[in-house]
């Protein structure tokens, strides 16, 4: 379980990454199609949820990967 | 455990509960009002944007949470749990209030959504800082063994704070007119919340502090820097992050798609009356709040990971057969009209010199007992349709369905199985997140990710799932009611994966 623990990990780094892609390459016009609901959309999208899924599962991937989550 | 204990412990749950459950009724009774808060702070032009951004205010309230977690949990942890959690319960309450006495837009224009924002956000900070501690403070008096089902107790409240905010409204439209709901009635409930947290103080205050604080204190073990401590150690941090992607990030959608996103969808996607759809959702969360404690309990026999991650498996594979269902069920299409009982009545509006409303009123009947209103507004100016942003005629139509009884019992099942999905991921959570953290920086570390996941991932559900359906209705997907379910399965697919092979035992031993 600890190897499945550890080489998992750099799946939740490569999924903050593609989460951080995807998001900015399909919701990207949101911000600027100039109507109201896809402005309040794109607000919680890229400045709430974005920053902190990609910077918490980068780290969560990170201390993973470095054996943090290791049963003794 | 002895009488005396019981006792002691019943006199800690029920003041923690009372003044968490208020804390819970003040926040959610602008969730409940939405539909109507949207046309008293918003302007009135572009309803579905107006009922966006009041859905978008509802959500900053969540997002502000884990500020007031990490303000007031930091509190907590230097002075105690007790003052702390006495602060949040008259910071919330004094805004409820405030924002029941607001004017409206057509009053005061763009100061009313501003104040209306402002005083939410207070809302969102003193939300932050009261759950964790209420249940910190109702787990540290719990035995060792029986944590989980204590600390249920707290659990039910948030349930319950929802279901007293459904029921005040519908007492207070069962006592007025709809005009006069409409006009000042909706402005009652956030009023009533000042009576319940006066009740709330006087019953609080007489509480003594968390006894496991205490000792923490007297023998100089509590925290001098809670937030350093909390989120500046490696092996603290991960921990959190643990709680957060493995647990209450899932808790958090789950708790609202069976709750809030299955009240928006049956209004607004559904169409069926408002307090109809109160009434059914009432029903549905009075007959699933023991559980909350029946999963309680279960946790302190057989762990708290299993019934959690159980909880989130059958939401992730249950929730498009069961909104498929739930719309198949009031689906006009697949009914029967009685043509002769149709009756149009048209009416005008004039707005002023130049604009002007054609209203249209159908009233229809089906052969299964359901009644639907049609109004479809028409608007002119200078004599010519008007176009909306999108270049197409400015017609706006309202449908209201009254439902029939099987179909109201049908639907109470429907949103009862997922209050049963609510119960299990979020009945044994406090005691998961309590024993997970030391004492002297518990009120901080699991407040952090309790928030973040329930208020944030949670919190933004009903808007950013109302957007899908909206986007998917206008590109004319057949299945476009569906489409709001995708936020919350993916959710709590990776947090189930997450706690599935990261969540052991030995964390939730770790500080017994």
């Amino acid at each position: 379980m600890n190897a499945v623990k550890k080489y998992l990990g750099i799946v939740w780094i490569a999924l903050a990454i593609a989460i951080a892609y995807f998001s900015i390459g399909i919701f990207g016009g949101k911000l600027t199609s100039g109507k109201q609901d896809d402005l309040v959309f794109g607000i919680i999208i890229f400045f709430i949820l974005l920053p902190m899924v990609v910077t918490g599962l980068t780290i969560f991937g990170w201390y993973a990967v470095t054996d943090e989550y290791e049963e003794d | 455990m002895s009488d005396k204990k019981t006792t002691g412990i019943w006199k800690v749950i029920s003041a923690s509960s009372m003044g968490t459950m208020i804390e819970w009724y003040d926040f959610y009774i602008f969730g409940s009002l939405a539909v109507v808060l949207s046309t008293k702070f918003f302007p009135s032009d572009n309803p579905t944007a107006a009922f966006l951004s009041t859905l978008a205010t509802f959500a900053a309230g969540f997002v502000v949470r884990p500020f007031g977690a990490l303000f007031f949990g930091r509190l907590g942890d230097l002075i105690g749990r007790k003052y702390t959690f006495m602060v949040t319960l008259m910071l919330m309450g004094g805004a409820t209030f405030v924002i029941g006495c607001i004017p409206s837009y057509e009053t005061i224009g763009y100061a009313a959504p501003i104040l209306v924002l402002i005083l939410r956000l207070l809302q969102g900070l003193a939300l932050g800082g009261e759950y964790g501690g209420a249940a910190t403070y109702v787990a540290e008096h719990a035995p060792k063994n029986e944590k989980g089902y204590w600390t249920s107790w707290i659990q039910t409240t948030a349930t319950v704070g929802l279901f007293i905010s459904l029921m005040v409204i519908l007492i207070t439209k069962g006592l007025m007119s709809k005009e006069a709901f409409e006009d000042w009635g909706w402005r009652v409930p956030f009023w009533v919340s000042i009576l319940m947290v006066f009740i709330s103080y006087m019953i609080r205050k007489n509480m003594h502090e968390s006894p496991v604080f205490a000792k923490a204190k007297s023998e100089g073990k509590t925290s001098t820097n809670p937030l350093k401590e909390s989120f500046g150690h490696k092996y603290n941090l991960k921990f959190v992050l643990l709680a957060l992607f493995g647990a209450t990030m899932g808790q958090g959608v789950v708790w609202y798609t069976g709750q809030f996103y299955a009240m928006n969808f049956l209004k607004t996607v559904q169409s069926i009356d408002s307090s109809q759809v109160d009434t059914l959702l009432g029903i549905a969360l009075l007959l699933g709040t023991p559980f909350f404690v029946v999963f309680g309990w279960l946790s302190d026999k057989v762990g708290r990971k299993v019934i959690m991650m159980g909880g989130m498996l059958l939401a992730i594979l249950c929730y498009r057969p069961i909104y498929r269902m739930m719309y198949a069920s009031t689906d006009l299409a697949t009914k029967t009209e009685v043509v002769d009982q149709t009756k149009v009545v048209p009416s005008i509006k004039e707005i002023d010199a130049t604009k002007m409303d054609s209203i249209y009123t159908t009233t229809k009947a089906y052969t299964d007992g359901t009644t639907v209103e049609e109004i479809k507004t028409i608007h002119f100016e200078a004599g010519k349709v008007m176009l909306d942003d999108k270049g197409k005629d400015k017609i706006e139509t309202k449908v209201t369905k009254k439902i029939n009884s099987s179909d109201k019992w049908f639907l109470v099942l429907m949103v009862f199985i997922q209050v049963i999905f609510v119960t299990m991921v979020y009945g044994p959570i406090a005691a998961f997140l309590v024993e997970m953290f030391p004492v002297k920086i518990r009120y901080t570390s699991m407040s952090l990710p309790y928030h973040v996941g329930n208020g944030i991932f949670g919190g933004l559900l009903p808007a950013i799932s109302t957007y899908f359906v909206t986007t998917a209705k206008d590109a004319g997907d057949a299945e476009f009611y569906l489409e709001g379910l995708w936020y919350p399965i993916g959710i709590a697919a990776v947090c189930f994966i997450i706690g599935m092979i990261y969540i052991d035992r030995k964390i939730n031993t770790l500080h017994d």
